[in-house]
């Protein structure tokens, strides 16, 4: 993308810190700009000088290889400076350290700060003591927009568009960010938004995002378009939400039974990283024909491109395009 | 100063007896002396009285807050007297715990000593607030302890419950419950619903306070023990004490401003200051709260003052430490009950004078010849907004701040001397 191209569409908030309140046009033009970085990342030559001389930091409060690996990289092949910052989190104080951290790093004039953060609204009570774009990176269970958006950009390229849609997000519901990003950002698009889980991994009230909500997966997936899987987390697998992991797959792990359900075309995605054999079945992961899950790693770049270069130049926020 | 002080021309009102008429109050030294119309006019003063004219301002016994957390206690009884409270009972969660002879002493002599608002401790249902052994609460109540309760952590073992009743009820002391199965609320932070469900919060189901007081209404059955229970949120709860006091059974309850004046959406992008416990709740269960005060099933509202530090604070929203400032806004904010036409003005005052300090057994609370000349004078009409960096008090942390509200408090007397004056 040229440099200083002023017909481009600007992105009118100064931080992304969640998918929800955005706009159709506004979630357009962080998808349009990350196409544009799709053919960028597959040429020999990945790198342009566009972020020449902004400093970038990933500010990591969790434990994260995907997430900050492609934020980094990102980074890099839009020749910024990119570095990485991990909070240590077992500390009592960890709000002191959140704060402080906040205080420290802004001194160091850094133009944006990409950040995770294990607790709901984190990043957004650090993005009000900081002067520059703050990216939400995932924070606790609320939001982890790039990822809903990596998402989005999959869909629409294989789609052609996201309205009309019939998506199913399967899995753990209450403790995701990936759910509720993607939840967003569906309905802003005009996708019609299935949530299938057991009822102890559903949020109370959830139906009022604008879902419908199945118990049972051949019903959920019922001619669907999309299935997204969530990941399981370990500590909820044993006892606490749920029996066990053999019941889990059982009645929740997406195999070929339960999938014959969807659209025959079907896409199927997952986050990552997956549990194989707990959430999803191995064959289905791998399935070439139907399993998109390393080109959602890959669109993952693009959209942190297109974000980092919509924030740290964004001009009514002192960047210069 | 004159000994005698008449203060004139005031409406007078005084819960307890259902008095609101034109008139003053007498104070000789510490104690009311005289008060009614026979005081209206400046002409009634007895000669040599200091006359403070009330321009026809309300004057009323100085509220009476059953529940607070002590905290600084100075800042605390300025905060108080601020808010036209002349006696605060202070829960026993406070360093070292209320569970000791010793600290009920100590507690009331420190605040008599700064001669402000009135503190009086409640005693520890069980040592050390660990819901397990038995404070000593019959000691305790000789020396001071107007009732008992493990403050802010309830008593979840129905087993220590049911014997912490019985054996209170031998001498006839009341048990103060805080409402919340703690199995239930868990890693929860606020109420939930679809508010929590968006913010990515867990959620204390509505459904944990109403289950520990169904419970302990059986125990108080059961026992025959006086069961109060604290700070009401939902609606369910105010059915279940309904129920209860149809059977005739000693269950009381109150509730504190938050929950009849905000609901969960006062959270909004994750606002610490409205992080409580109990939570904020649904809109319906605020109406409901309010509706349980208006028919007299809620007896008393209490501040649940408890000031936190910017630190404890400016956190992500799970790590923040629950809590309001409350007792600067009491008056206030309850008189919304009467501006909005759901209880008479004598009804709202009730339930921050007379009632709770039945309730506690202090000496408080009403229009008395001989009872301590405690005052708060008021204009209940008088609009200004709360701000929380501007209240008495070192706590910033309202859950109503930049709320328009109405009603003033102008003078607060203590034992006959004004302790804090309007500016």
């Amino acid at each position: 993308m040229a440099k200083g191209d002023k017909d481009k569409a600007q992105f009118p908030h100064r931080h992304l810190l969640g998918i929800e309140g955005l706009s159709p046009e506004e979630i357009s033009i962080l998808l349009d700009r990350s196409e544009s970085y799709v053919e960028q990342n597959r040429r020999t030559d990945k790198t342009t000088p566009l972020l020449h001389g902004r400093t970038i930091i990933n500010l990591f409060f969790e434990d994260s290889t995907r997430t900050r690996t492609s934020f980094e990289l990102a980074g890099k092949r839009l020749g910024g400076d990119i570095i990485n910052m991990s909070v240590a989190t077992s500390s009592v104080k960890k709000g002191e350290t959140l704060m402080d951290t906040a205080m420290t790093l802004n001194a160091m004039h850094p133009d944006v700060l990409v950040v995770r953060h294990p607790h709901s609204g984190a990043v957004k009570l650090l993005s009000e003591k900081v002067n520059c774009a703050v990216i939400n990176a995932g924070d606790g269970a609320h939001e982890h927009p790039t990822q809903a958006l990596l998402d989005a950009l999959t869909i629409r390229r294989r789609r052609g568009g996201l309205n009309g849609l019939l998506v199913a997000i399967c899995g753990d519901i209450r403790h995701s960010r990936v759910a509720r990003s993607n939840i967003h950002l569906l309905n802003t698009m005009g996708a019609r938004v299935r949530l299938i889980a057991p009822k102890s991994l559903v949020p109370a009230a959830v139906d009022r995002l604008g879902v419908e909500v199945f118990h049972n997966m051949a019903d959920g997936i019922q001619d669907c378009d999309i299935v997204m899987m969530l990941r399981l987390q370990r500590e909820r697998m044993s006892g606490n939400f749920l029996p066990s992991i053999r019941e889990y797959f059982h009645f929740f792990g997406l195999d070929y039974e339960k999938l014959s359900h969807a659209k025959k075309d079907a896409l199927i995605m997952h986050p990552g990283p997956m549990n194989r054999g707990v959430e999803i079945d191995t064959d289905v992961a791998d399935d070439v024909g139907r399993s998109v899950i390393r080109e959602q790693v890959e669109m993952g770049v693009a959209v942190r491109m297109a974000v980092l270069d919509l924030l740290a130049l964004n001009p009514e926020y002192g960047g210069k395009g | 100063m004159a000994d005698k002080t008449a203060y004139i021309n005031a409406r007078l009102l005084d819960p307890a007896t259902g008095l609101d008429e034109t008139g003053g109050v007498l104070t000789d030294g510490e104690a009311i002396s005289d008060f009614g119309a026979v005081l209206a006019k400046k002409k009634d003063a007895p000669k040599g009285a200091e006359i403070i004219d009330c321009g026809g301002k309300c004057l009323a016994p100085g509220l009476v807050d059953m529940r607070i957390e002590l905290g600084d206690l100075s800042a605390t009884v300025s905060a108080a007297v601020s808010g036209g409270v002349t006696s605060a009972v202070c829960l026993p969660n406070i360093n070292p715990v209320i569970d000791d002879m010793s600290v009920v002493e100590f507690v009331a002599r420190r605040a008599r000593k700064l001669g402000l608002a009135k503190i009086y401790p409640y005693g520890a249902i069980t040592k050390g607030l660990q819901g397990q052994e038995l404070a000593e609460l019959g000691l305790l109540a000789e020396s001071g302890a107007c009732a008992f309760t493990d403050g802010t952590c309830a008593v979840a073992d129905a087993q220590v419950m049911h014997r912490a009743m019985s054996y209170a009820s031998t001498f006839g002391l009341m048990i103060v419950q805080h409402p919340e199965e703690p199995s239930l609320a868990a890693d929860g932070v606020m109420n939930a619903g679809e508010t929590a469900t968006r913010l990515g919060l867990f959620g204390i189901p509505a459904a944990a306070e109403v289950i520990m007081i169904e419970r302990d209404v059986r125990l108080a059955e059961l026992t025959g023990g006086k069961l109060h229970i604290a700070h009401l949120s939902t609606g369910e709860s105010v059915e279940a004490v309904r129920r209860a006091k149809a059977k005739g059974l000693t269950v009381t309850c109150d509730t504190a401003p938050p929950y009849f004046a905000l609901n969960e959406t006062a959270i909004g992008d994750y606002r610490t200051f409205a992080k409580l416990s109990p939570p904020l709740r649904s809109e319906d269960d605020r109406q409901a709260i309010v509706e349980g005060l208006a028919d007299g099933t809620i007896d008393a509202i209490a501040s649940d003052h408890s000031a936190q530090d910017e630190e404890s604070k400016r956190r992500p929203f799970a790590e923040a430490t629950p809590g309001g400032i409350g007792l600067n806004t009491l008056l206030a904010v309850s008189l919304e009950l009467f501006h909005n036409g759901h209880l008479g003005l004598l009804d709202v005052l009730a339930m921050i004078t007379s009632k709770p300090a039945e309730l506690m057994g202090l000496p408080a609370g009403r229009l008395e010849k001989g009872a301590p000349a405690d005052l708060v004078l008021f204009d209940a009409d008088a609009a200004w907004k709360v701000d929380g960096d501007n209240l008495v008090g070192k706590a910033q942390n309202s859950p109503f701040d930049a709320r328009p509200v109405q009603g003033r408090v102008l003078r607060t007397v203590v034992d006959g001397r004004t302790v804090f004056e309007a500016e």
